[in-house]
């Protein structure tokens, strides 16, 4: 069994999982939407003191702070008892697009430049992340979500907001992806 | 003890992105290159999953485990924020490999550095909070 389970999962496994856990929100009666505990977390910090965006009542949202202990929880139990053996194994043809962008096969989840333990010697990567993460906290709440309260929540509730937040999510993704990483990387 | 299926969730939900392979960045960096089905399967099932769930929740009138009415809030109308925001989300989506939830279970799979991209986006969160007001909504 645990070796089954240590393989990737198929994506008609994970997919329908994932449809599981908002599902299991909603019955908690709480709404799927990973991006707004960045706000939560400013706001614990004391960020309503300077900006009015911040001053609200978090404390309602410590359920989501839970979930996100959770999911670090849940990725631990996956590295520690789930890992597969070998590198992801993506498509030949970005095996050889990231070649050319100066990168190795995946030996692992993720690529040792950006986010193995070098990376954090590397000023390079150190400012990707940086800026890939400034770019995600600013956007998801300019956009009023991120993956899973738009993609996921908002699409299967059919808002179309949401939809045009997708296309931006990939307008965006597309732009870093052939323009901006050939340049970076 | 309530709070402890919200850990629960965040449980699954941490172990289903690992085992997804979609917190790699690899994987994103498939799918933003159109090169492999994985994560359009993914999201795909999970959304007409969705979808079919949501509508037998309203169709059905269906209550939580409070007993209160599941209700979902309509999005506000704009296309300017959605189609700004998401645009300079995506940019960093494919930068970094990971969204919100992803950069977390990374956490969790001892990638330290993913803590600089976190940073970042408390920092981004912060700012939008701060300029929100000059923005296009």
């Amino acid at each position: 069994m645990l070796e089954i389970l240590r393989q990737p999962w198929p994506w008609y496994v994970s997919g329908p999982l994932i449809a599981l856990v908002m599902v299991l929100l909603l019955f908690f009666g709480k709404s799927f939407g990973f991006s707004s505990n960045f706000r939560t977390i400013c706001a614990a910090c004391g960020a309503g003191k300077r900006v009015a965006f911040f001053n609200y009542n978090w404390r309602e949202q410590t359920w989501n702070l839970l979930f996100l202990a959770g999911a670090i929880a849940g990725g631990w139990i996956a590295s520690t008892w789930l890992a597969s053996p070998e590198g992801v194994q993506i498509a030949e043809a970005t095996v050889a697009d990231l070649r050319e962008l100066g990168l190795q096969e995946p030996k692992g989840l993720q690529p040792e430049e950006l986010l193995g333990l070098d990376a954090l010697l590397n000023v390079k990567a150190l400012l990707l992340l940086l800026a890939g993460g400034f770019f995600i906290g600013f956007g998801s709440r300019y956009a009023g979500g991120c993956t899973s309260g738009h993609a996921i929540s908002g699409l299967s509730n059919l808002q179309w907001p949401s939809l045009v937040a997708v296309i931006g999510f990939f307008i965006g993704g597309l732009i870093t992806t052939y323009l901006l990483l050939p340049l970076l990387l | 003890m309530k709070k402890l299926r919200f850990i629960l969730a965040g449980i699954l939900f941490g172990i289903v992105m690992s085992k997804s392979e979609a917190i790699s960045w690899y994987r994103i960096q498939e799918m933003f290159r159109f090169q492999s089905f994985h994560m359009y399967g993914i999201i795909g099932t999970a959304v007409i999953l969705g979808i079919i769930a949501v509508w037998l929740i309203k169709k059905f009138k269906l209550r939580d485990i409070q007993g209160n009415p599941i209700e979902f809030t309509p999005k506000e109308k704009s296309v300017a924020r959605y189609l700004f925001g998401g645009t300079i989300f995506g940019l960093g989506w494919a930068l970094t490999g990971a969204c919100p939830g992803p950069m977390f279970v990374n956490l969790g799979h001892a990638y330290w550095a993913i803590l600089v991209a976190i940073a970042g986006g408390l920092l981004g969160t912060y700012t939008y909070g701060a300029i929100r007001d000059r923005l296009p909504h």
